[in-house]
């Protein structure tokens, strides 16, 4: 075999190899989507239910590479779990528990401070019915604009004792949110929040609010 | 063998095509051409759209027919490695070029001026001080973008602020378009509607919907994650059915609507608490 063709030849492997390598990477990222979790089903009400989280940190046991990140997390099989891809059943009925550990930051569009979209145009808060908060108390919301759903969530109290640090967060200080949505046809519907929640990013809008995972998602409807 | 004039057999097979074709394009693919006549801004787009089109249908044909009439003539001899002759410039045919194409390029200019100040902007972003405005009532409409939807507002009906966009038909519409976070841009599809959203900036677009139906909007700047998901539907809809639907969003909204800054161009957001 000629020097030329052995060049040639270890030349092409190497930029084959390297393309693989590159390949594998791009796929590897664009693919890490978070494990979808199933609603529960509810035996006593229609429909089925998910019970969410949302924290100011989401701690190195959820998320070693970014554990100073805001984040939603869901309950699955009674432990809380680092996933925003939900799955609800078709034109049924969707009941929803957040709690939620992190303070107030306010919403840029005070609009988004009234419910809408969901059974009644209300959520409870803290047992209250009410059809929306002040704008200035908002601390996340979680909205499905495809489906016309918004509700904003309100913060715990600056001077609340007991803030939760890093998730998960049992007994620390919280506010609990419920509310139900209907669903329609089958399909997957974006989520997310609205307010600029993440810190130290600029206006905070960077980081967990620009990464699936963490402020925002799917729900698959099937 | 005589060598044939090819430019003349050039512009004549040229010229044929020409005056075959163009009028065929003209008629049959430029009503079709998006973004339709939802309005008359869009109807404006097509008609500016089909003039492009007729302008460079013969100069299209003119390249491809020199191709094909190049492969066909020119072609290189089997077996033969000839040299073709040496061009040293011509005169003739550089002043046509250098003529015809300043004088495609000038008329093009000037009907594109025309066209935006006869228009009022063409439903483009005119900018908060704009140079054409349509004179008669206007319908101002405030379009708030943010990360990721568009809300609406509207000033002479209490300042309401909605979710989805409802225009009448056959009113002249005063589009303020403004972002409260990011560039993000505003397209009206089918209405022939494209501004950008920029923070601090009220960006004025004139557009008077015609026809009634639905329209596609969306995001048409990248500006984060969703930016993809970032569209909905609005609907141009008779003025009874807009002052039933407006009345019915200012009763919907009333609790919000009180919380809401008071209607300006531009909004200052506060607060920044998380961010740097």
């Amino acid at each position: 075999m000629s020097l030329l063709v052995r060049k040639l030849l270890a030349v092409g492997g190497t930029v084959i190899v390297l393309g693989v390598l590159i390949a594998l990477y791009v796929n590897s990222w664009a693919t890490s989507f978070p494990t979808s979790v199933n609603a529960t089903k509810t035996p006593r009400q229609a429909g089925a239910s998910l019970t969410l989280e949302t924290v100011a940190a989401i701690g190195p046991k959820y998320s070693p590479a970014h554990p100073d990140w805001v984040s939603y997390l869901v309950r699955r099989d009674g432990k809380w779990f680092r996933s925003t891809i939900f799955t609800v059943p078709a034109h049924s009925v969707v009941h929803v528990t957040i709690y939620q550990y992190d303070g107030d930051s306010g919403l840029r569009n005070p609009f988004l401070s009234q419910v809408q979209g969901t059974v009644g145009g209300t959520e409870t808060v803290d047992g209250k019915t009410v059809r929306g908060i002040d704008p200035e108390e908002a601390s996340h919301t979680f909205a499905v604009p495809e489906l016309g759903i918004l509700v904003p969530l309100p913060g715990v109290p600056e001077e609340a004792k007991n803030q939760c640090e890093f998730a998960p967060c049992e007994g620390a200080a919280h506010r609990t949110i419920t509310f139900s949505f209907r669903t329609g046809a089958k399909g997957r519907y974006h989520w997310q929040c609205f307010v600029p929640c993440a810190a130290g990013w600029l206006n905070g809008f960077g980081g967990p609010m620009q990464t699936l995972g963490y402020m925002d998602g799917f729900i698959d409807v099937t | 063998m005589r060598e044939p004039n090819h430019a003349r057999r050039l512009m004549l097979i040229w010229l044929i095509a020409t005056v075959i074709v163009t009028p065929l394009v003209v008629i049959l693919v430029g009503p079709n051409i998006p973004p339709g006549n939802a309005s008359e801004q869009a109807s404006g787009h097509v008609t500016d759209n089909t003039v492009l089109l007729g302008m460079a249908t013969p100069v299209l044909l003119l390249v491809l027919i020199y191709l094909a009439y190049a492969v066909i003539f020119f072609r290189q001899p089997q077996g033969a490695a000839l040299e073709g002759p040496a061009l040293r410039g011509d005169t003739r045919i550089q002043t046509v070029w250098i003529v015809v194409t300043s004088l495609m390029v000038l008329v093009l200019a000037v009907y594109g001026t025309v066209r935006l100040l006869a228009d009022n902007g063409a439903g483009s972003g005119s900018g908060p001080n704009p140079v054409a405005k349509p004179s008669g009532p206007k319908l101002p409409v405030q379009v708030i973008a943010q990360q990721w939807a568009f809300t609406y507002r509207y000033p002479t009906y209490g300042g309401v602020e909605t979710p989805h966009l409802e225009l009448p038909r056959n009113q002249m519409v005063e589009l303020h378009v403004t972002s409260l976070d990011v560039v993000h841009s505003f397209w009206a599809i089918q209405l022939g509607v494209k501004a950008d959203a920029n923070p601090q900036v009220d960006n004025v677009v004139f557009v008077k919907p015609t026809h009634l139906g639905r329209f596609e909007v969306r995001c048409a700047e990248l500006c984060g994650i969703w930016h993809g998901q970032m569209f909905d539907y609005g609907h141009v809809v008779t003025p009874a059915s807009f002052q039933q639907w407006i009345h019915q969003q200012q009763v919907t909204f009333a609790p919000v609507t009180r919380k809401l800054p008071p209607y300006k161009t531009t909004y200052l957001p506060e607060p920044t608490r998380r961010g740097e």
